[in-house]
């Protein structure tokens, strides 16, 4: 290649090439004196045989240039000149480029850290999450997506398969720590041996809980995660082998997790061992969350068949106790059904975000057509500049290379700034979290994002520099162009390529309003829906958590409880309290279980699964979920352990008939359990989210006689308390409330603490999320496609003025002309229509799972929509067009 | 390479030898190689500014010809051109290889002519 003394010595190259071109001019023309012309014919003799000086200049230049990159950049020279001459056009492009590209670019680096790279632990495509089916549990299927591992599960999988490296179950809980500042409940990870194992992420500090930390009769360790350690011990490298108080117990913290390092999707502060006794372990119990990791080389239906047989295993080895029998699970006809642990993180937002990028890709098809009208009128302005040159002997090539230069230039102008807008929306983005998103944390502009950003730029740059491109950049013989700009047939011929633009433009944006539209009738309906709660904005959460260690006897738990209810219920402007072991979309794992009807006969003694609740007497008032039928549990009923319940609407409807006739009927969970008496229906509540069934659900006492035998009990000690107050949400009241349970007992911390809103806020928030999107998406391509009409009527009347001065000249009427208008936008409109129906149509199919309470090809949204489209682009033709009828035809005709 | 249809493209690299051949006689300027040129083909040769211009700036580059400023004989600054020993040795090999070409060349259409 050519030394860097070359590129210092090119100027003197360069001075070499004019004076020899020059000299050898002279020469020539000292020549043809000789034969006596004269001076001024000799000279232009000369000129002409010796040619193209320029060009010839330039090739010799070529010769030293580093492969023409100088000829290019003084084309970009060019460029840039050009485009600070008009700075209005050049901002222009660029922020729609900018704003258009960075959107995209922001939506595909949350697709690619969410759905595209691998879960940040080692070797993750071999880790698969547990899930198993249960479709002979009839009624689990309303309130559970799956059925979980019971411990039992988890000690055959883990001692018997033949596909796993490691397994692993896990359960997300709350412990209560204490002794450090004010007590406190963190979100807590409770794992057996083979999780960590599974994952395989190396402790930051220390090291992980082992096998002997599954020890039942050992106290056991903890582990801290990053965020944790760096809250409360501040990052202290001396903290493993310190002591902290969990649960009323000490523990020795055995390490740290690394930043970022979460169980699954689940983003705990604690680790605690799980430590199942063997010996007392029965069948049931299901409610652990397996993951594994499989040996190289097992495919999914390998392991599917290994965990089948397994299942058989378990079923052999295990009983539900005494007399039960120990295949009775064949009823549920329980199959595996492993996912890729992917899958499993990522869950359902992937619908979500696939329909994101579609409308923002849209969005950006649209603003690029834009741009390409721009870009086509500014080449229209350049045109005869374009027919000079080429008629001077620029070649077809060299006027393309400069046309595409300047558009890459402005699509990679608008990329570098789009980079800065998908930046800024991806901090927002962190900033607002929507909690439905899972790897939140991960998100970043990575080096995929950049390629994505760069490509996205020069496409787009070719493709608005190519419509000019095709259009202007003439074969030798359209020369003739030059000075024919006025022929009809042109700029019929250019208005041909700008409807084209505005057809496409209106019928994506049709796409883009039909799905926001579906997108408002479904946040309707949704809103529509009676939760089976009311007013959610006064209605204030907290999570209390009274620990075994803490307190053991149940009833002191359920006394303790209720005492922490009066006080609260005294806090000034709380109108009622009451409490719950879980409240609606709150998202905990709920209990259930089968329940048998007095009187009723079940094959195989398989009664149908019904979801649990257990709850205080108030706390139906309280939450403003109305009873239906009958009344609510008395606080003498709790103490006395009367074996009563309540029971939802649908299920009363569905075992009685009607809420009255469920009055007095008996009901219960296993053969030793007294019989349960129905005092009360209440109605339906969406436990799942409002876009959810409501589960048919049975509620008890918040104390109920134990699973081991007549004179046990069980209360609960994971509870929601909940009150009424229009102080919901403040902080006083948040005060007010610490202090009330503190006077009982100071050292049961709060969590959870947030308004009924807050969660309902939450289970909407996938709709809201989509909603939001492809309103500003169709709000967008809307005002894009209008203006677009607009700026296309608005050329053809300013193009036409002639023609317009001559009709009215010949006597056409002032309407008629503004109607011939009006009418040519509207033919557009509805080409651009008909065609955003049919692709409508087909691409709502897609957001069908997203949708509720309105079917994809809902008949509204489709006629709606296009008649707005029709509607506004009729408004926005008739203003131009108004204009033409204001045509004075001897102007019209004088300005030619 | 030619201006008229009746003169032929010429093969690729016979402008170089051309040039180099001149050169090695005497030091010239770019007006005098193309006049020389065409006197010494007698008019059947004529080389066009537009290659020979390239080309020298193409040969400057390899390093066959050094340019120094000078003065023609009309006495105005000019370029002239010399030819190095680099580019002595290609005309060399260039020239053998163009005449084991052109006897081939000769032996072919011979045997076609019999």
């Amino acid at each position: 290649m050519l030394g860097l003394g070359h590129f210092f010595s090119r100027k003197r190259r360069y001075d070499d090439i004019s004076v020899s071109v020059q000299e050898h001019i002279n020469e020539r023309v000292d020549e043809l004196m000789e034969d006596s012309m004269p001076r001024e014919q000799a000279e232009q003799a000369a000129r002409r045989e010796f040619g193209n000086v320029t060009l010839l200049r330039e090739r010799s230049r070529e010769v030293w240039q580093w492969q023409r990159l100088e000829s290019l950049l003084a084309d970009l020279k060019h460029v840039f000149r050009r485009l600070a001459r008009s700075p209005g056009f050049a901002i222009t492009v660029v922020l729609t480029l900018a704003i258009g590209i960075g959107a995209n670019t922001a939506v595909f680096s949350v697709l690619n850290s969410v759905l595209l790279r691998p879960l940040p632990y080692p070797d993750s495509q071999q880790l698969v999450a547990l899930h198993l089916n249960a479709p002979g549990a009839s009624g689990l299927a309303e309130f559970r997506s799956e059925l979980r591992l019971s411990p039992s599960m988890y000690l055959t999988f883990a001692a018997h398969n033949q596909v796993f490296q490691s397994v692993g179950v896990w359960l997300p809980v709350t412990a209560s720590i204490t002794g450090i500042a004010k007590p406190e409940q963190v979100d807590t990870a409770a794992i057996t041996g083979g999780v960590l194992e599974t994952l395989n992420v190396p402790a930051l500090q220390g090291q992980w809980l082992t096998a002997a930390d599954q020890d039942s009769h050992s106290l056991g360790r903890v582990m801290l995660s990053y965020g944790y350690w760096q809250r409360r011990f501040g990052g202290d490298p001396g903290v493993v082998g310190r002591t902290i108080t969990v649960n009323s117990q000490s523990r020795v913290i055995a390490g740290v997790m690394p930043r970022g390092f979460k169980i699954v999707n689940y983003d705990f502060d604690l680790l605690v061992p799980l430590a199942f006794d063997p010996t007392h372990e029965i069948l049931a119990g299901f409610a652990y969350r397996g993951i594994a990791r499989l040996r190289p080389g097992v495919s999914l239906s390998q392991a599917n068949a290994d965990v089948a047989r397994l299942l058989n295993l378990w079923m052999d080895s295990w009983s539900n106790g005494p007399g039960n029998d120990s295949h009775w699970y064949l009823n549920w006809r329980i199959t595996p059904a492993l996912q890729p642990l992917k899958d499993t993180v990522v869950g359902s937002i992937q619908t979500v975000l696939w329909v994101v990028m579609g409308t923002i890709g849209v969005v950006m098809l649209i603003a690029c057509t834009n741009v390409a009208n721009l870009l086509l009128v500014r080449a229209d302005a350049r045109q005869q500049e374009l027919a000079v040159r080429s008629a001077l002997g620029a070649g077809r090539w060299r006027i393309a290379r400069e046309l595409l230069l300047e558009s890459v230039t402005l699509g990679l102008l608008g990329g570098t700034a789009g980079v800065a807008v998908a930046f800024a929306g991806l901090r927002l983005l962190r900033g607002i979290g929507p909690g439905e998103l899972p790897r939140l944390t991960e998100i970043s502009l990575d080096g995929w994002s950049i390629a994505f950003t760069f490509s996205l730029s020069v496409l787009s740059g070719l493709f608005l520099g190519i419509i000019p491109v095709l259009r202007y950049v003439p074969a030798r013989q359209r020369l003739t162009v030059l000075g024919a700009t006025r022929s009809a047939s042109t700029s019929r011929e250019r208005q041909r390529g700008r409807n084209l633009l505005v057809i496409a433009q209106v019928a994506m944006a049709l796409v883009l309003l039909v799905g926001a539209m579906l997108m408002i009738r479904t946040f309707m309906a949704m809103r529509d829906v009676d939760p089976g709660f009311s007013d959610p904005r006064s209605l204030q959460v907290m999570r209390l958590s009274i620990s075994e260690t803490l307190v053991s006897d149940p009833r002191t738990v359920i006394r303790l409880q209720n005492s922490i209810l009066d006080k609260l219920a005294a806090i000034p402007g709380v109108s009622s309290t009451g409490f719950a072991a879980s409240v609606p979309m709150s998202g905990g794992e709920p209990a259930w279980n089968n329940i048998y009807i007095e009187g009723k006969k079940y094959k195989d003694d398989n009664a149908p699964m019904r979801l649990f609740n257990y709850v205080s007497p108030g706390y139906f008032q309280t939450a403003g979920t109305r009873i239906v039928a009958g009344r609510d549990f008395t606080w003498a009923e709790v103490y006395n352990l009367r074996p009563i319940g309540m029971v939802s609407e649908s299920l009363a409807r569905e075992l009685w008939g009607s809420p009255q006739a469920a009055i007095g009927k008996h009901f219960r969970e296993w053969d030793s359990m007294p019989w349960h008496e129905v005092v009360g229906v209440v109605q339906d509540v969406r436990e799942n989210g409002v876009d959810q069934v409501s589960p048919a659900t049975v509620y008890w006492p918040s104390i109920t006689d134990g699973i081991y035998g007549p004179g046990t009990f069980d209360a609960r000690r994971n509870l929601y308390f909940v009150l009424r107050t229009s102080r919901a949400g403040t902080e006083s009241l948040l005060n007010d409330m610490q202090q009330a349970v503190w006077s009982v007992n100071g050292n049961i911390p709060a969590a959870n603490v947030q308004t009924m809103q807050d969660v309902y806020g939450d289970s909407m928030a996938r709709t809201s999320f989509t909603l939001v999107m492809l309103a500003i998406a169709g709000t967008m391509a809307f005002a894009l496609g209008i203006l677009g009409i607009y700026g296309v009527i608005s050329y053809a009347v300013a193009q036409r003025t002639r023609e317009i001065g001559i009709r009215m000249a010949l006597g056409a009427k002032k309407s008629e002309l503004a109607w011939m208008f009006v009418r040519s936008a509207l033919v557009l409109t509805a080409i651009g229509t008909a065609i955003g129906l049919g692709a409508a149509a087909g691409l709502v199919r897609l957001m069908r799972t997203l949708l509720f309470g309105v079917s994809a090809l809902d008949p509204l949204t489709f006629a709606a929509v296009p008649v707005a489209l029709v509607a506004a682009a009729a408004l926005a033709s008739y203003l131009p067009a108004r204009r033409a009828t204001g045509v004075d035809p001897v102007e019209a005709l004088r300005a030619e | 390479m030619t201006t008229s249809s009746e003169h032929r493209d010429l093969f690729p690299g016979a402008l170089e030898i051309m040039i180099l051949q001149s050169l090695r006689l005497k030091p010239m300027h770019g007006y005098a190689l193309v006049k020389h040129i065409k006197q010494v083909s007698e008019d059947l040769l004529r080389v066009e500014e537009g290659s020979l211009y390239p080309a020298l700036q193409r040969m400057l580059r390899e390093g066959w010809l050094e340019a120094e400023t000078g003065i023609s004989a009309k006495g105005r600054p000019t370029r002239i051109y010399r030819l190095t020993d680099a580019g002595i040795r290609h005309l060399e090999s260039e020239v053998s290889s163009f005449e084991r070409m052109f006897a081939g060349f000769t032996r072919v259409l011979a045997a076609a002519q019999a």
